[in-house]
């Protein structure tokens, strides 16, 4: 099974579970599994269009997926995937 | 629910103002690490990283996913855990943008620095609540770290 890492901000919505494995195929499949388990997610990582929110991002292995098949991108059973919380911001 | 009180050890929050003062006229950026003991925050340790915004950084800050990744991994080989990020304002006063307000996190503690004449100033902590408002955390330095 694919296994996501959950990064530490994410963590209390998963009772403090650093991964999460799944049946999935795709990254999108992978996710929406682990909303589905941990609803409390939802709102941090969707919009509400239901698109991923353009600051979160998510790397398979050490690649964005954007430079692969987005959400698309085929996982296997020995792929890591990665929620990595967008970190910026500065003064007005 | 936020927690509302936070300790800092004078280690860390010296980190984050020589980095605050080092960095000006830019904006500095880093992770913190510490533990929760009884729901109280305690910051045991500041590590600067680069800030790879493209553009204006005396005014906006970006950590790399990659410089995320290792803060990840830089908690486990700690042992301790992963609580906030800390950035400078420089010229500024120590309270969130909007910007700082919208790309935030649940569960992380935001530090705050203001760099006034090169030199640091007011230093706060800011978390969002279950509104995705930024409420401040109570700061002190920890007597015991």
């Amino acid at each position: 099974m694919a296994r996501l890492i959950i990064p530490s901000p994410l963590r209390k919505f998963t009772g403090d579970q650093a991964s999460f494995e799944s049946t999935g195929s795709t990254v999108n499949e992978v996710i929406q599994q682990l909303v589905e388990q941990h609803a409390g997610l939802k709102p941090h990582l969707f919009d509400q269009e239901g698109k991923l929110r353009s600051f979160v991002r998510v790397y398979v292995g050490d690649e964005d997926i954007h430079s692969l098949q987005k959400e698309d991108t085929p996982v296997a059973t020995e792929t890591v995937i990665s929620i990595i919380p967008a970190i910026a911001g500065g003064k007005d | 629910m936020t927690t509302e009180s936070i300790e800092i050890s004078a280690i860390a929050e010296r980190v984050i103002r020589e980095d605050a003062e080092v960095a000006y006229p830019d904006e500095c950026c880093g992770f913190v690490y510490g533990k929760i003991q009884d729901s109280k925050r305690l910051i045991q340790k500041a590590i600067p990283v680069l800030n790879s915004k493209e553009g204006d950084k005396k005014r906006r800050f970006e950590i790399s996913a990659l410089e995320y990744m290792r803060a990840e991994q830089n908690a486990l080989d700690l042992g301790l855990d992963l609580l906030g990020v800390y950035h400078s304002h420089p010229e500024h006063p120590a309270q969130p943008s909007e910007h700082d307000r919208v790309q935030a996190m649940p569960f992380f503690s935001y530090l705050i620095v203001s760099v006034k004449s090169a030199k640091s100033a007011e230093l706060n902590s800011f978390q969002l609540n279950d509104d995705r408002q930024f409420k401040q955390e109570i700061l002190q330095q920890s007597l015991n770290v």
